[in-house]
């Protein structure tokens, strides 16, 4: 055990040695490429989360804002219209037999229609939306607490992370599809601003924001917020699901923790 | 002593004393941080350049940028432009378009600045907050020493008399003229000023103006908002943080290459300082 350890202590410091020794401007970009050095720096990650909890807790609003802050022109970012068959073919009638169905470690499974979403009880919020790219723009988002549907379905003890499914196929035409996915664990996930958002600004939502639902959890970057959402799936790990770190993005190498 | 001589930083002739420039924590601290800035900038420009345009308040207005690298398909082939509110300045090859791989690309910053090299914002992004931290820790420790050990009230902190001398400090600067002897063995009135303003205020500013760009700690802090007068007004700060870092790093290198670059650099290594002794003769 003891030899084990420093023989981790001597590894990781002779990485931090290679990594010095390497860092030139090129050096740095080959650095990045080396899958030790991303898993190095992603277990800052695990630290900036922590931290952050520390701080923000289960219960931290992000801040609301007044009708006047409401963005004119809300970008949107991602995919912009899923434009499948399918898809289409909901969009032309409206999303009336659009289902969200929640599935996995719950007591009582559900497929939920728009209309039963909209007679949930519902959270109006005018909160910042924050781009992993650097801009904001400010909406307001009308939809269910996802702590709502949660408890309807019953979570499972073993249930630590929510996925959410989506209709947008992010594979190049001819390839295998590979639909968006996200995550959030338990605490994000319930978070009463966590919603399941079926209008912005008064309307029920556009398709290039993510009709006919999409996710808010406002103490996160925009990537998170899964638009087109069909499924919830709740897991108790998130190693089996597409590339395994937990969403689209995440498999490219985005963080699957982004409250920073 | 020679221009030459000092700038090489040689011994002076004549009898020199050695003095104990520098504690070790002070020079743990400065390469530490040396080199954390220098991931931090180039991260930073790389993380700039997913969306290369600042604003100001709390949300983007984005056909009012304060400031912005764009490029554009013209007659004479791919332009980069900076855009300074309403002022347009051709950047073609530094800034809006640079070369990539010896083609023309839309880019911010250009790729030899920015870590990685190719547009890759999630790596970026990674070296961005593992450096963060570490200048984060670093800055935190070093002004708890410096305050608690004294250095900062015996060595940094200004006192009257060195507001009094800065115009003629300052003077001699310009001149290239640099405190020796006796005078040399405290930091003159420039130094601290700066060094004073850098760590203490601008390590902070930097800090906290990037906190505020974290959705997470706008929920746990919103006064960082109101304090910095929205997010997108703090991306911006945080912007001419790192260039003010930038800024006083240039200074920094060409006061320390005139004023005896050897002697320097060994000091703030080994911590000796080689001095003229002007109660030697």
């Amino acid at each position: 055990m003891a030899t084990d350890r420093s023989l981790a202590r001597r590894r990781f410091l002779a990485r931090i040695g290679a990594a010095g020794a390497a860092l030139s401007l090129s050096g740095c970009t080959r650095l990045s490429q080396k899958p030790w050095v991303g898993d190095l720096l992603a277990e800052v990650e695990k630290l900036t989360r922590r931290a952050q909890r520390l701080f923000a807790g289960g219960h931290a609003l992000a801040p609301e804002y007044s009708e006047a802050d409401i963005a004119p022109a809300f970008r949107a970012n991602g995919t912009l219209d899923p434009a499948t068959t399918e898809y289409d073919a909901h969009a032309a009638s409206g999303f009336a037999d659009w289902r969200v169905t929640v599935s996995g470690l719950v007591e009582h499974p559900l497929s939920l229609s728009l209309a039963e979403l909209r007679a949930l009880p519902s959270r109006t919020q005018i909160t910042r939306h924050d781009c992993v790219e650097g801009w904001s723009c400010i909406g307001k988002w009308t939809g269910v607490p996802l702590a709502h549907v949660l408890a309807m379905g019953g979570v499972k003890p073993e249930a630590r992370y929510v996925v959410f499914r989506c209709a947008d196929n992010m594979a190049p035409a001819g390839a295998p599809p590979q639909f968006y996915y996200e995550s959030l664990d338990l605490l994000e996930a319930t978070h009463p601003q966590t919603i399941l958002a079926y209008k912005m600004n008064n309307s029920p939502l556009t398709i290039k924001h993510g009709a006919p639902v999409r996710l808010r959890a406002e103490r996160q970057l925009g990537y998170k917020m899964a638009k087109y959402i069909n499924g919830i799936e709740l897991v108790a790990d998130l190693s089996g699901i597409a590339g395994g770190r937990g969403g689209y993005w995440e498999d490219q190498g985005y963080s699957w923790y982004a409250g920073i | 002593m020679p221009f030459w001589q000092r700038v090489l930083g040689l011994r002076p002739p004549g009898p020199v004393i050695t003095i104990r420039r520098h504690a070790v924590v002070t020079r743990i601290a400065h390469w530490v941080n040396a080199l954390c800035i220098l991931i931090l900038l180039m991260s930073g420009l790389q993380i700039f350049n997913a969306h290369p345009a600042l604003y100001v308040g709390k949300s983007s207005d984005f056909d009012h940028p304060v400031l912005a690298l764009t490029s554009w398909e013209g007659p004479d082939g791919l332009r980069g432009f900076t855009w300074i509110g309403q002022h347009r300045i051709d950047t073609t090859g530094l800034l809006g378009v640079s070369d990539v791989d010896g083609v023309a690309t839309p880019r911010g910053f250009p790729a030899w600045a920015t870590l990685p090299g190719p547009q890759w914002l999630a790596m970026g992004r990674l070296w961005h907050f593992a450096a963060a931290w570490l200048f984060a820790v670093n800055g935190i420790l070093f002004a708890l020493w410096a305050i608690g050990r004294g250095h900062f009230r015996h060595d940094l902190l200004p006192t009257r008399a060195d507001f009094k001398a800065l115009p003629h400090t300052f003077v001699e600067h310009l001149k290239l003229r640099f405190p020796e002897g006796d005078a040399a063995r405290h930091y003159n009135s420039l130094q601290k000023l700066s060094y004073v303003l850098v760590i203490f205020g601008l390590g902070p500013l930097v800090l906290l103006t990037g906190l505020t760009m974290s959705p997470t700690m706008d929920a746990a802090f919103p006064q960082l908002l109101w304090l910095f007068g929205g997010r997108q007004t703090a991306r911006t700060i945080h912007f001419l943080c790192a260039f003010s870092f930038f800024g006083f790093f240039l200074i920094h290198i060409v006061m320390v290459v005139l004023s005896g670059a050897w002697n320097n650099l060994k000091s703030m290594i080994t911590g000796r300082y080689v001095i003229g002794d002007c109660h030697g003769d």
